[in-house]
């Protein structure tokens, strides 16, 4: 380990919660990486497809007459921010997939934009990940993803993908956009699995 | 789909910065020899990491500023306010101190000549960064590709690469449009005002081109640049961004 020269830094005050290679910021950051979709909520629906009997579908009202969930968590971005407490409001996960038995291991979400990111089914079931369309306390705004996205807290956020339309259930695991770019397939912030390989 | 980026493990090492220059008050190129880099493509960027005397350590990404044929590899840094690392690398980093990092990341946001156009390079601030990149590979390659550039900057003085903007503007097949956000000289022949349909229609490309676009600058510069293109037409799928979030990534 090579110390640089005259550099003191700063360290979080809360460590514990900061993974490594990570800094804390009060922003809310944007990454994408084209332009911002609009999808009116009339044409919106959520979709879980695949290894399915057959598909099953929310319309945005049917969706809204799920129970819901609000959540305070922290987000780790690949991009090394970190935002602490962040409070977000949804469906669970565990409420969707309850509705169609599946064989699946794996999902890959897909998005308007033509975005995709693979993640273990393991890690969306267990109140580990929702589909959110509120952040403190409004509409999630277009730019982070609204009018829904995926979270998945305890992965890297570009695992939490943005302008989601639905899950595509698999019985073995498929890489997403950026995990073909060189991007890790799993993405542990504790592990800082960020790159392939990691 | 594009093709799949070659997947190789990313190890850290060690570069020796060799010239530092500053582009604007707050803005510093630094450039680094790097005994076993494996080159990049155009748009890439790389994760600087930085660790103090006490093991403490934190990271930053940062677009390369170079070409793929430039012999060594640069960044361009833009000192944050209370910017933790971006202020050390602005105002501390000096010639022969060494800097660990790893790259090259990202396989969205590049450009390489068999890419094809017509090209459109949307920048606003430092956004112009990983652009210049590709501006670069477009010149050692004599690319054919017509370009067009739009950099948007708050006064003359705080447009980053001025003078090899100039240079490249001087070949017949790249056009460079400035747009100054705050303040013009007087007798200021490029745009003035923040970029919108307008100006994106007459430094850009008709739709009828088909053009491939890249857009990079603070979030709310590439929202507006990103929408205004779609709603004059353009087709979304041929429109790059990268975002440097509001803390300057």
């Amino acid at each position: 380990m090579a110390v640089t020269r005259g550099f003191l830094g700063r360290r979080p005050s809360d460590s514990s919660r900061v993974p490594p290679g990570q800094y804390v910021t009060r922003d809310f950051p944007v990454l994408s990486a084209g332009p911002t979709p609009s999808t009116r909520l009339d044409d919106w629906d959520f979709t879980l497809r695949g290894s399915v009997e057959s598909p099953v579908s929310w319309s945005w009202a049917e969706f809204q007459a799920l129970p819901r969930e609000k959540f305070t968590v922290d987000i780790h971005c690949v991009t090394k921010w970190t935002k602490l407490d962040m409070p977000w409001s949804g469906v669970s996960l565990d409420t969707l997939l309850s509705a169609v038995p599946t064989p699946a291991s794996h999902a890959l979400a897909f998005s308007d934009g033509g975005y995709t990111t693979n993640i273990p089914l393991a890690d969306l079931r267990g109140g580990k990940a929702w589909i959110v369309d509120e952040y403190d306390g409004r509409p999630l705004d277009p730019e982070h993803g609204g009018p829904a996205r995926l979270l998945v807290p305890h992965l890297y956020f570009w695992k939490s993908a943005k302008w989601i339309r639905g899950l595509n259930l698999l019985t073995e695991d498929q890489p997403g956009f950026w995990e073909r770019y060189g991007y890790h397939n799993y993405g542990d912030p504790w592990k800082e699995q960020r790159y392939y390989g990691d | 789909m594009e093709r799949t980026a070659l997947l190789r493990r990313l190890t850290w090492q060690t570069g020796t910065v060799i010239a530092t220059t500053f582009e604007t008050p707050r803005v510093r190129t630094i450039t680094f020899a790097v005994p076993d880099w494996h080159g990049h493509r155009a748009g890439q960027h790389l994760d600087v990491r930085l660790t103090a005397p006490d093991g403490y350590q934190t990271q930053r990404s940062y677009s390369i500023a170079s070409g793929p044929e430039d012999d060594h590899l640069s960044i361009t840094v833009e000192r944050l306010d209370d910017g933790e690392v971006s202020s050390y690398l602005v105002d501390e980093l000096r010639a022969g101190d060494e800097l660990e990092f790893r790259g090259p990341i990202g396989g969205h946001f590049v450009w390489e000549n068999a890419t094809g156009g017509p090209l459109f390079l949307v920048a606003g601030g430092s956004g112009l960064v990983p652009l210049r990149s590709m501006l670069r590979h477009h010149r050692a390659t004599s690319s054919q590709v017509p370009v067009r550039v739009l950099c948007s900057a708050r006064s003359l003085e705080l447009l980053i690469y001025r003078q090899e903007l100039m240079e490249l503007a001087a070949s017949p097949l790249v056009d460079v449009s400035i747009t100054l956000t705050r303040e013009a000289p007087e007798d200021w022949a490029g745009y003035r005002g923040r970029i919108d349909s307008m100006l994106l229609s007459e430094a850009g490309w008709p739709i009828s081109a088909e053009p491939l676009t890249y857009v990079c600058g603070p979030t709310a510069f590439v929202e507006t640049a990103a929408a205004g293109l779609v709603s004059m037409g353009h087709d979304p799928g041929r429109i790059r961004t990268e975002r440097f979030g509001g803390t300057g990534m």
